[in-house]
């Protein structure tokens, strides 16, 4: 199963542990931790499901191609990682 | 008199109260978060939104002295296929203008990108007002000046009909419903757009309405701070005519009605419009007691050299007593005046960029 671990700048708000979960794509893998924890896609994604614009994923290390479906494919064994993109001051 | 005020700023959320005749900071909430919109109900409920650069625009809500809780935000429905070619985002940006409903449980949330959203259950849950923002002017609504979306940051519902529902949105006028937000319709009148092209300089929609406030005891009178100018109607928004007494500018972003004197209102005017600046370094309110005949301008206990602050459209406000008001700027100034206006004190601090203030009751 994918691992999802996200940035510690967002346990500010509320909790995010780093979770084994199942799913073929990113999006899956992002849809079974909102399963868990419902409060957490507003976070990261805006209305119409796609990746908030100052909020970046990776998957293993390399940025996401799909940022509006989040159609990118996941292995069992890659590693999904979610953080912000900072801006402002 | 209202003893509490909360100020939202670009760095979180500070609660003021007045004490042996000062007023000083007690409690500081989100602090680092930047705060969009306020709401102090009179049950004791206070509604903060936050706009998360990162993750989003949120909402929170507290009971008095209670812990906050994070309610659900306003969502935008998934957008059709028929709505493919709308200029305006259909996710929420942020949360502008939180009014209450005028009956127990509701709440009107004013948004960029121009969304309108109504909950009558505190908070708990939203709806989206799809009558307004099916209409196709809608698209028309241009964006705020240095934003990339329209917004609504004016809801003013008639203290005597919860049903009458009139909102003000940057960049599009004055839009009215009589039946709670079934239906929709653009009414504002008299004003004028100084920067359209000519032919649409007078058109209802292209009208850049900064502010909108109205007397609560005599709701049919509006105070209107526009881009180019100050406006009143004595009709509920629907005819204007410009107050030209206004001093010493008429570009601006705020205004205040007395909640009962149908002749009294206040400004903060700036230099328009692409400084922004008080006019001469010096901060000044300024005040009518005529209906905008005449003008009085303020400045006992502001800053008179130097000062570069600029009030935004949310943050001046009066409370139920007409005699207490707040302001607070782009510097982080904040004056207090429990005389009117006439004079202003400064609490002891050092603010970031004020958004908001709004007094509460309790």
């Amino acid at each position: 199963m994918p691992t999802v671990a996200f940035t510690t700048a967002l346990q500010r708000f509320l909790a995010a542990p780093t979770t084994q979960v199942q799913g073929a794509t990113v999006a899956e893998a992002l849809a079974a931790v909102f399963a868990a924890r419902p409060g957490l896609r507003g976070y990261l994604l805006d209305d119409q499901g796609a990746l908030r614009r100052h909020i970046a994923v990776y998957v293993n290390g390399r940025p996401v191609g799909d940022r509006g479906r989040l159609s990118d494919e996941v292995g069992p064994r890659d590693e999904i990682y979610v953080f912000q993109a900072l801006t402002g001051g | 008199m209202a003893d509490c005020l909360h100020v939202g700023t670009r760095k979180g959320l500070f609660e003021l109260r007045q004490r042996k005749g000062a007023w000083e900071i007690v409690d500081t909430h989100f602090l680092g978060d930047p705060v969009s919109a306020l709401l102090a109900e009179a049950d004791g409920s206070v509604y903060a939104a936050l706009d998360l650069g990162h993750f989003g625009a949120k909402l929170w809500r507290r009971d008095g002295s209670s812990a906050w809780r994070e309610l659900p935000v306003p969502v935008f429905p998934p957008k059709p296929a028929d709505a493919l070619d709308d200029p305006h985002p259909w996710s929420l940006g942020k949360i502008w203008s939180l009014e209450p409903g005028g009956v127990p449980g509701r709440l009107w949330a004013g948004t960029m990108p121009g969304g309108l959203f109504r909950s009558d259950d505190g908070g708990a849950s939203w709806a989206l007002n799809d009558a307004l923002w099916r209409m196709p002017e809608r698209r028309q609504w241009m964006s705020v000046a240095g934003g990339e979306q329209p917004g609504i940051h004016s809801v003013l519902v008639d203290p005597r009909d919860p049903a009458d529902v009139r909102v003000g949105v940057s960049t599009a006028g004055l839009w009215a419903s009589g039946d709670a937000g079934a239906s929709w319709r653009i009414i504002n009148r008299g004003m004028y757009n100084e920067y359209m092209p000519p032919e649409r300089r007078e058109d209802p929609i292209a009208q850049d309405v900064h502010r909108l406030a109205r007397c609560a005891a005599r709701p049919e009178i509006m105070w209107c701070q526009h881009h180019n100018g100050v406006f009143r109607s004595q009709d509920a928004g629907a005819n204007w005519r410009e107050v030209t007494a206004i001093r010493p500018s008429k570009f601006g972003f705020a205004v205040a009605a007395h909640p009962r004197d149908p002749l009294v209102a206040w400004f903060v005017p700036a230099i328009k419009d692409e400084r922004r600046i008080p006019v001469d370094g010096k901060v000044v309110v300024a005040r009518t007691r005529d209906g905008g005949e005449s003008f009085e301008v303020l400045s006992k206990g502001l800053p008179q050299r130097h000062a570069y602050d600029l009030v935004w459209r949310h943050a001046l406000a009066v409370d139920a007593s007409g005699e207490r008001l707040a302001f607070g700027s782009t510097s982080g100034g904040l004056w207090i005046s429990e005389d009117g206006g006439e004079s202003w004190t400064m609490p002891e601090a050092r603010l970031p960029p004020i958004a908001v203030v709004r007094f509460a009751a309790a």
